[in-house]
């Protein structure tokens, strides 16, 4: 039959994509990254490299909770009402910089305040069955608020000590020549965070299970899943991720404002999805996500570089989101009919 | 049949049983007096029409439901109820209908993700479980790509997966849902050898079925329930089709071949000349007359599907022509079709031809809102009202009224809905695929009628199936399709069922 030979270039084609797309995800990145050094030479630098790489960290993190989110089927967009919610609130608590409990008491009180929102989430989710787009569209709107009225309106300028000294801290600097480069030192907490989210969601039952309850959320129940708890644990762990994105961002910009973050769901959910996280629940990957968040960081970056005005990032950016929906759409369709042809063969 | 290597209990002692189990839903008596016992190495048919109460006693024996009354014995053991996790420890397994698999996993994280869940196991190594996978494939002689996610595999291919996944849990019970709804021929033979190598295990199996053929063919023990009463049990032995049919409806229910010959017009309604897919068939040539029932039948994946799915514009044909009434209509999307009075009935009715949330009013309106109008914008709302509940009454929908969701309806009734639909916009052809696919004998008989009636008012009606009791019973003519060609035509006496299976698969 014709269909077999078409199989199994198919086959080999699919090895390259990766389970997620992340093949093409990566085709892209190259493909840009050789457009825009052609576009504006200078484009190609350790320190463009850097700046990227900077400008990925707090998104990244954000990625990570929203991912989590998504192979378990739901949604999540209060993620940066949290993290500026437990990282504004964290900063007030040492008296707007007066008071200096040290850096890992700080981070440890944020991801409370970061687990305990996410418990919000996850027990309302769980316990009601709700829609997990509603629910967390609601959460946010009340996490704002309740930020803005209780803790605090003022922009802090004056951050602790333990946090304003990291915020100078870089793990790579490269001088001379004209050209500065400097790498961060947070990208080493992003990194050990993507390394351990990656193992958990493979290596661990809580992980097997979040994949589980978003391939099939009923079969996941007669297998023996808690659903219930596995749903409770994952919000609270992506409450965490965000309280501690939320730190990052705070430490990166060297002030609190309680107004920070908003608007900022769009880029991540666009890079989660574009990392080949699927809509439907079920799928994605840590590599994928890294590779989506770099990928609209790129893009973000070089529009600035060849001169697009800002307004079209978001343009961009949104379009991006199509581009990833549709594709994933579309494999779809393939796939199903690609399983017809397989009965054939068969018969 | 006799077990070869029953692992436990003595000889004679049935692995589970269930005496006089009652369970009620608020005062609706779903189960009353049931008995069971299942032996070791046997295969155990529960039969019966939808509502019988054989879905609410599998759920009691795997532990989702509790009984109002009765015993259950395991090895001999009472237990007043069972728990979900203490049917699963106990050796008890279900494959349901839809299987319960995940769609997005390998099928080897498939097979072994439950038994590793119960071990209560903290972390999950992919490569240490693979060898209990593949053990267990191995050993029934699968060829199951382990690697593959299970959303990619036929049907068949995923029913043998929720099987393995069983037995790697070491399951002594099976119990199966309606296993052969949605296989082919040749993958139920493959099913069915499939559990003769579970009964030398030793594996005591149910069978849940409304298919009567394989209910006589595989297993040894057979249980009949009707309204939640247990009708009889026995050895298989002491049952034929006949006796089946009247303890399962509570009448006897005719399935001798009933056609009508009608008076044929000179002109065919439908009239398809070379007609070709590439890939899916091609040169398909026939005549369909008004009155009269076509059956179109093949193999699954011979392109029997596919000539329907191309008159209904779904997959539009490379070459060819088809006349509706003498006059040559393009049909190249699925309006073109229904302007040209072609209706179809696709086969996964619940998915494909239905709104599940809507009211059946509004599904049964659904397809021909442009026959209900009244000028250019605005609803007839007369004479839509009129077309419900005249369809409504003359396809017996069985339900409270005319506002009840499609969700809250048995398969019989649903596949009622989707003809009533069809039926609404009045079409020259209506074609059927799998008419009667998941729906229970009193059911089937009641569709057929109806399409016996609607071809008696002066409808072309092609049923493609693979059901050949059905075909025999209802057609008319039968074309057999095999590998992408209309390879003959019965008619009259020629339509017998042997003669179909031999062409089909020669």
């Amino acid at each position: 039959m014709s269909d077999t030979r078409t199989l199994s270039r198919a086959g080999g084609l699919a090895r390259f994509k990766g389970a997620n797309n992340e093949g093409v995800l990566a085709l892209v990145l190259v493909v840009l990254i050789i457009g825009m050094t052609i576009i504006s030479p200078s484009f190609f630098s350790v320190g463009t490299f850097f700046a990227i790489l900077r400008s990925s960290i707090v998104p990244l993190v954000f990625a990570l909770a929203v991912l989590i989110v998504i192979i378990s089927g739901g949604i999540d967009v209060s993620f940066a009402a949290i993290a500026i919610f437990a990282a504004y609130t964290a900063v007030k608590l040492t008296g707007s910089g007066n008071f200096d409990p040290g850096l890992i008491a700080i981070v440890l009180f944020a991801c409370l305040i970061g687990a305990l929102l996410g418990l919000v989430n996850g027990a309302v989710i769980a316990r009601f069955r709700l829609s997990t787009l509603i629910v967390t569209l609601g959460t946010q709107g009340i996490f704002r608020g309740l930020l803005v009225a209780y803790i605090g309106s003022r922009y802090i300028a004056d951050l602790p000590g333990s946090m304003s000294a990291v915020s100078t801290s870089n793990l790579i600097s490269l001088e001379g020549g004209g050209a500065n480069a400097y790498l961060h030192v947070l990208v080493v907490p992003v990194v050990l965070l993507c390394v351990l989210v990656a193992l958990m969601l493979r290596k661990t039952m809580f992980g097997r299970g979040i994949y589980a309850l978003g391939g099939d959320m009923e079969a996941a129940r007669r297998a023996g899943f808690s659903v219930v708890r596995i749903q409770i644990a994952l919000y609270v762990l992506a409450g965490v991720l965000a309280a501690l994105a939320g730190v990052f961002h705070v430490i990166l910009g060297r002030n609190a404002n309680p107004q920070d973050l908003v608007g900022t769901e769009l880029d991540i959910i666009a890079a989660v999805v574009l990392g080949g996280a699927s809509i439907f629940g079920g799928r994605g990957s840590v590599l994928g996500t890294v590779l989506g968040v770099l990928l609209v960081q790129l893009i973000n970056n070089s529009l600035i570089l060849v001169g697009v005005p800002t307004a079209w990032q978001r343009t961009a950016v949104g379009v991006l989101l199509v581009i990833g929906v549709g594709i994933q759409a579309i494999s779809a369709k393939r796939e199903s009919k690609r399983v017809l042809v397989n009965d054939e063969v068969k018969e | 049949m006799t077990s070869s290597n029953p692992p436990t209990g003595q000889p004679g002692v049935p692995v589970l049983e269930v005496r006089n189990i009652s369970k009620s839903y608020g005062g609706a008596k779903a189960l009353e007096g049931v008995s069971l016992a299942l032996q070791a190495g046997h295969v155990h048919c529960l039969a019966g029409e939808n509502g019988c109460g054989k879905s609410t006693l599998i759920k009691i024996i795997s532990g989702a439901e509790r009984p109002d009354g009765g015993e259950i014995f395991i090895d001999g053991k009472p237990h007043p109820f069972m728990t979900p996790s203490q049917a699963i420890k106990e050796g008890i397994q279900v494959i349901y209908q839809d299987f319960s698999l995940f769609p997005n996993l390998t099928v080897a994280e498939n097979i072994v993700l439950t038994s590793v869940v119960a071990k209560r196991s903290k972390v999950f190594s992919a490569g240490k479980n693979r060898p209990a996978a593949e053990h267990i494939v191995k050993e029934l002689g699968l060829t199951l790509d382990l690697d593959k996610d299970v959303e990619r595999l036929s049907v068949a291919d995923k029913q043998l997966t929720a099987i393995c996944r069983a037995l790697v849990s070491e399951a002594r019970v099976i119990i199966m849902d309606e296993p052969t709804t949605a296989l082919t021929h040749s993958e139920v033979a493959r099913l069915f050898g499939i559990v003769r190598k579970l009964q030398d295990r030793g594996v005591a199996l149910v069978f849940v079925s409304h298919k009567l053929e394989e209910a006589l063919q595989v297993s040894q023990d057979l249980t009949i329930l009707r309204n939640g009463i247990h009708v009889v049990s026995g050895p298989t032995t002491g049952f034929d089709r006949r006796s089946l049919i009247k303890h399962m409806t509570g009448r006897a229910v005719n399935e001798t071949r009933l056609i009508t010959s009608p008076q044929l017009e000179e002109r065919p309604v439908l009239s398809v000349r070379s007609l070709s897919v590439s890939g899916a068939f091609h040169d398909v040539a026939f005549d369909l007359h008004r009155g009269e029932i076509l059956g179109i039948t093949g193999l699954l994946g011979s392109g029997r599907s596919e000539i329907a799915e191309s008159l209904f514009g779904v997959l539009p044909a490379d070459s060819g022509t088809v006349e509706v009434e003498g006059k040559t209509v393009r049909i190249r999307s699925i309006d073109d079709a229904i302007r040209a009075g072609i209706g179809y009935v696709p086969e996964d009715r619940l998915t494909q031809g239905l709104f599940l949330e809507k009211s059946i009013a509004d599904n049964i309106i659904a397809g021909s809102v442009d026959k209900h109008r009244r000028g250019p914008i605005l609803l007839d709302s007369g004479k839509v009202s009129s077309s419900i509940r005249r369809l409504f009454d003359q396809l017996r929908i069985k339900a409270p009224n005319v506002l009840a969701p499609v969700r809250s309806l048995s398969g019989g009734n649903a596949q009622r809905v989707v003809l009533a639909k069809w039926l609404a916009n009045q079409p020259k052809v209506l074609m059927l695929n799998g008419p009667t696919v998941g729906v229970d004998v009193g059911s089937k008989e009641e569709i057929l009628a109806v399409l016996r009636e609607q071809a008696g008012n002066g409808m072309g009606v092609l049923v493609i199936s693979d059901d050949v009791p059905e075909l025999v019973t209802v057609c008319n003519r039968v074309l057999i399709v095999r590998q992408g060609a209309v390879v003959d035509v019965l008619e009259g006496d020629a339509v017998n069922g042997t003669a179909i299976e031999e062409l089909m698969a020669a």
